[in-house]
């Protein structure tokens, strides 16, 4: 699913308002406009809406993390992310920038090839369905 | 018969109706918690539970080594309780609504049942009265497939013992108020005579009168506000069954877990006719028609 | 941004009369309504709508009586007893979960799934500052989502206007729109009164306010009508460490300030008042 022709560093997903680089990026996951999806080397970058999981019920965070796995990223820069997003991603080996905030998505990438960004270990919001993440069910071995 | 007592609005006394009228209550009858999120009547009637058990939900539970990644289930969820993320299958059991579709889409019977807690039953007696509730587990967010699980345990309890079902229902008027009262064969909204109070039972009489069961109105507090909730009943063509008046002296003795209807003879007297007027508003019938027509659909 | 979100566990214990007079006191601040299901701070505070929108959420299904085949699968495979087993099945949208699995397997496809219109959000303005609120349908299923639009509607408005504070009336009980409506709260203020009720949906709420780690504050409303279980709240929140943030009487003047649709300290100026005041400035202290 992914292509060899990527950098070590991988693509980055960034949540954002618009499909813009220097426009501020969005501080929510779950609920956030779209993903910007950059190349961090060359910067080109395509855009992906987010609109799937606006109109849902619940499980918001879980739907934006399956479409920044489908998008191939292998990090995601954003504000805050709830656990079950969190154990979305985590799950899918996808590495999680949180607490990157009042940037635009060229500077979240820029703070983030300088090592600026620290990748975080657990969720710093508590969500709003409470309690804990997903079960892994397992992947492929 | 099965009687609901409903309000729209919390707090109006539909708890202490709830218990009165199961203490004068003539026929054998089940005093039923439906309120599951914040079940109180039991802090009224005392009961002596001589069942319990953990209701859960069905859940999912996948089997890694059977999964070939096909991502139906994943597809078909639609509360993102299991979801494919790349090549992992992830499950959130707190997001499963318990529809089984996920199991029964998986080509490779990968997925198998498990259970999530949803909360407790606990069933008894109070007095002559037999008793039936639920709790949902403090952390839990769904409360319908709890409730429906208690009604499941109340229809065997009616039919075991011939009796029939005083509901307190949630407050409200979204989907677990009307889940709590679309089976029963009348309706009572407990209401009081100020502008929240009104507004509330307009839209709890608005919600309930698609399902066509029977409705009455008890105005609790009677003469502590204003006239607009009699103004609205009378427009709305809803019958005001019982006025209890607005005295400190039931305040407090509704403060101490007392049943109201068991503080005065002139109490008691005012329940022992509530009843009657419900009795006779529902003519049996029409009950005993609706209970041979749960039974086909068992 | 900060935000005091009021619920009680249990209705009835003057929440929302509480609710408006801190919205009167308060100053700067966005106020928001999340009891969708039963709103009333809207009789108090009147509010003009300047926006007024569609809520959707979720799906239904909805036999298509011309493909039916009258197979019987859909009634068979639904789990909450929404389908009826008639020649052509019909399906109660009031026990349908939007769970899709009798039109994923329906060999037909004759069963439509469309979403659901479930409500009204909208934009006001009030004496007291600009107002968030909603309006779900009868019936509805008050997932969460309704609230979680709400505060964020009530964040935004605080952050295009430069506003301080949100202020919000929350839901009764403690399940989805509960939990929903205390995600992100700055301090959770909690109006129970002196009743065997009260105490036992006290402790619920509390509980759950410390699953999620949130600061919480009480409120002893109508104190005076059992001494005994006041201070057994007393008791809870000194072992919980919970703040007592005060006690009010029992005053017929919140109804009848209730009646003139005005918040109590709008009404009088009289000792309940100050009494409100006292417990705002505690509030404030804690934010």
């Amino acid at each position: 699913m992914v292509s060899q022709k990527e950098s070590d560093m991988g693509k980055i997903a960034i949540t954002c308002q618009s499909p813009d680089l220097d426009a501020q990026m969005d501080s929510r996951f779950g609920r956030c406009a779209g993903f910007l999806i950059v190349d961090p080397d060359t910067m080109k970058f395509e855009y992906l809406e987010n609109g799937q999981a606006q109109v849902m019920a619940q499980g918001a965070g879980i739907q934006a993390a399956e479409t920044v796995a489908r998008s191939g990223a292998k990090t995601v820069l954003t504000g805050y992310v709830g656990p079950k997003a969190f154990a979305a991603l985590s799950g899918a080996g996808i590495q999680i920038g949180q607490n990157v905030e009042n940037v635009t998505a060229r500077q979240a990438v820029e703070l983030f090839k300088a090592g600026k960004v620290e990748i975080s270990s657990a969720p710093n919001s508590s969500g709003h369905a409470g309690g804990g993440g997903g079960r892994r069910g397992g992947g492929r071995i | 018969m099965k009687l609901a007592v409903a309000s729209g609005k919390g707090g109006t006394g539909k708890t202490t109706v709830s218990a009165s009228l199961v203490s004068v209550w003539k026929d054998p009858v089940i005093a039923v918690d439906l309120d599951v999120e914040e079940p109180n009547l039991h802090l009224f009637l005392h009961p002596e539970i001589t069942g319990r058990r953990i209701a859960g939900l069905e859940v999912p539970q996948l089997d890694a080594s059977k999964c070939t990644y096909c991502g139906k289930c994943s597809e078909l969820c639609q509360f993102k309780a299991i979801s494919l993320m790349g090549e992992v299958v992830l499950t959130f059991p707190e997001m499963c609504h318990g529809c089984g579709g996920c199991i029964a889409i998986c080509p490779e019977k990968a997925l198998s049942p498990g259970v999530r807690e949803l909360g407790e039953m606990e069933w008894g007696s109070a007095g002559k009265a037999g008793f039936l509730m639920g709790r949902l587990r403090v952390g839990e967010a769904m409360s319908p497939p709890l409730m429906r699980q208690v009604k499941e345990k109340l229809g065997k309890m009616t039919a075991e013992k011939n009796a029939d079902a005083i509901i307190d229902a949630p407050p409200g008027v979204s989907c677990p108020a009307v889940n709590a009262v679309m089976d029963a064969d009348f309706i009572l909204l407990v209401t009081e005579p100020t502008p929240f109070g009104t507004y509330d039972l307009q839209l709890a009489h608005e919600a309930f009168q698609p399902l066509s069961i029977p409705m009455a109105v008890v105005v609790n507090r009677a003469g502590m506000g204003n006239d607009a909730v009699y103004d609205y009943c009378r427009s709305a063509g809803l019958e005001i069954f019982a006025e209890i008046p607005y005295e400190r002296s039931i305040a407090e003795a509704y403060s101490q877990g007392r049943v109201i209807a068991e503080t005065s003879l002139e109490m008691g007297k005012l329940f022992a006719d509530l009843a009657e007027k419900i009795r006779s508003a529902v003519p049996e019938s029409l009950y005993i028609m609706a209970a041979i027509k749960e039974v086909r659909h068992a | 941004m900060p935000e005091v979100l009021v619920i009680s566990g249990k209705g009835g214990t003057g929440k929302t009369s509480l609710t408006a007079a801190f919205a009167h006191l308060a100053s700067d601040h966005v106020i928001c309504d999340l009891d969708v299901d039963a709103p009333d701070l809207h009789l108090i505070l009147r509010p003009d709508q300047t926006v007024s929108q569609d809520f959707f959420s979720g799906y239904e299904a909805s036999v298509i009586k011309d493909k039916c085949e009258s197979c019987g699968v859909c009634t068979e495979m639904c789990r909450f007893g929404a389908v009826s087993d008639a020649p052509v099945p019909e399906i109660n949208p009031l026990k349908c979960e939007g769970c899709k699995v009798c039109v994923a397997f329906c060999p037909a496809n004759a069963i439509a799934f469309e979403q659901k219109h479930c409500g009204q959000w909208y934009l006001s303005e009030t004496r007291f500052g600009p107002m968030v609120h909603a309006r779900l349908f009868p019936g509805e299923e008050n997932s969460g989502k309704l609230v979680t639009l709400l505060k964020q509607q009530a964040k935004e408005l605080a952050e295009k206007q430069g506003r301080s504070l949100i202020l919000s009336d929350g839901p009764p009980g403690i399940g989805c729109p509960v939990i929903s409506s205390l995600s992100g709260a700055s301090l959770v203020v909690a109006v129970t009164e002196p009743t065997p009720s009260g105490l036992h949906d006290l402790e619920r709420v509390i509980e759950l306010c410390a699953c999620f780690r949130l600061p919480a504050g009480v409120i002893v409303n109508k104190s005076d009508l059992n001494e005994n279980i006041s201070g057994q709240i007393r008791d809870f929140c000194r072992e919980k460490g919970l703040a007592m943030l005060g006690s009010l009487p029992h005053d017929p003047v919140v109804t009848k300030a209730m009646v003139q649709a005005q918040a109590v300290t709008e009404y009088c100026d009289s000792g309940f008042s100050d009494e409100i005041r006292k417990i705002w400035a505690a509030i404030v202290k804690l934010i």
